[in-house]
């Protein structure tokens, strides 16, 4: 049993992130949408959040919304997943739900 | 004789997201018409506007970065960064767009108005300031 937690808020600008990872389950993925990829980024104050949470848990980023933000892969937390429109299909259909972080 | 007042626009958000970035610039561009001393300050997500290479085509929205380097020729006079709100966001000076601007009349130029300011300067900067537009 497994959840996918979609942000779309920057984690400098709302808690939506934060939420997310303090109420999903070991196991859950986190997709991050929108202006939630700044969370995705490597040298920021939100980084070392993030990577404790993908000690139990798996982080993606939406590519286009990465494009859209000059956010090149080598600028990525190690680990950060990147999918594209497909990929966040393949996420919603592997997961049991989805559960948005707004 | 109309007289001229020091506008900021003081710019918060990330860009893509939300509208506010373009509608700031929108209203920016509106403003020169009106020949008043225009300043930007990009603090908070606002510093994420004038990152360095952005494609939003994938995500079917329109790139206006190329509008930002032409603030330049719209009378902007001064775009500020905020510095500490780079460095929250592992951004440098060397991340962002420069923008040039050239005095038509005088052809005094200045290669990049984009600087970058500390907290005091910026706290300084919108209080000198006669109208503060917030986006």
């Amino acid at each position: 049993m497994a959840d996918l937690h979609t942000v779309n808020k920057s984690p400098f600008e709302k808690n939506s992130l934060e939420a997310a990872i303090r109420f999903s389950l070991a196991g859950s993925c986190i997709l991050l949408i929108e202006d939630a990829v700044y969370g995705a980024l490597r040298g920021t104050r939100v980084e070392e959040m993030v990577k404790a949470a993908m000690a139990d848990k798996k982080v993606y980023a939406l590519q286009s919304d990465l494009l859209a933000r000059a956010i090149k892969d080598d600028r990525l937390i190690e680990g950060v997943g990147v999918v594209d429109y497909a990929g966040f299909v393949d996420l919603v259909e592997t997961n049991d739900k989805v559960q948005a972080w707004l | 004789m109309p007289t001229s007042k020091k506008f900021m626009y003081l710019n918060r958000r990330a860009p893509y997201g939300t509208i506010y970035a373009w509608e700031s610039l929108e209203v920016v561009l509106i403003g020169a018409a009106f020949d008043q001393e225009v300043s930007l300050m990009f603090a908070d997500d606002g510093v994420y506007q004038l990152v360095k290479g952005s494609d939003p085509s994938e995500a079917e929205m329109k790139n206006f970065l190329a509008t930002y380097r032409t603030l330049g020729d719209y009378g902007v006079r001064h775009m500020f960064v905020h510095q500490a709100s780079l460095e929250a966001r592992g951004l440098t000076q060397a991340d962002l767009i420069e923008v040039a601007w050239e005095d038509l009349d005088t052809e005094q130029e200045v290669d990049n108005i984009v600087e970058v300011v500390d907290t005091d300067q910026a706290a300084c900067l919108i209080a000198e300031s006669e109208v503060v537009f917030s986006f």
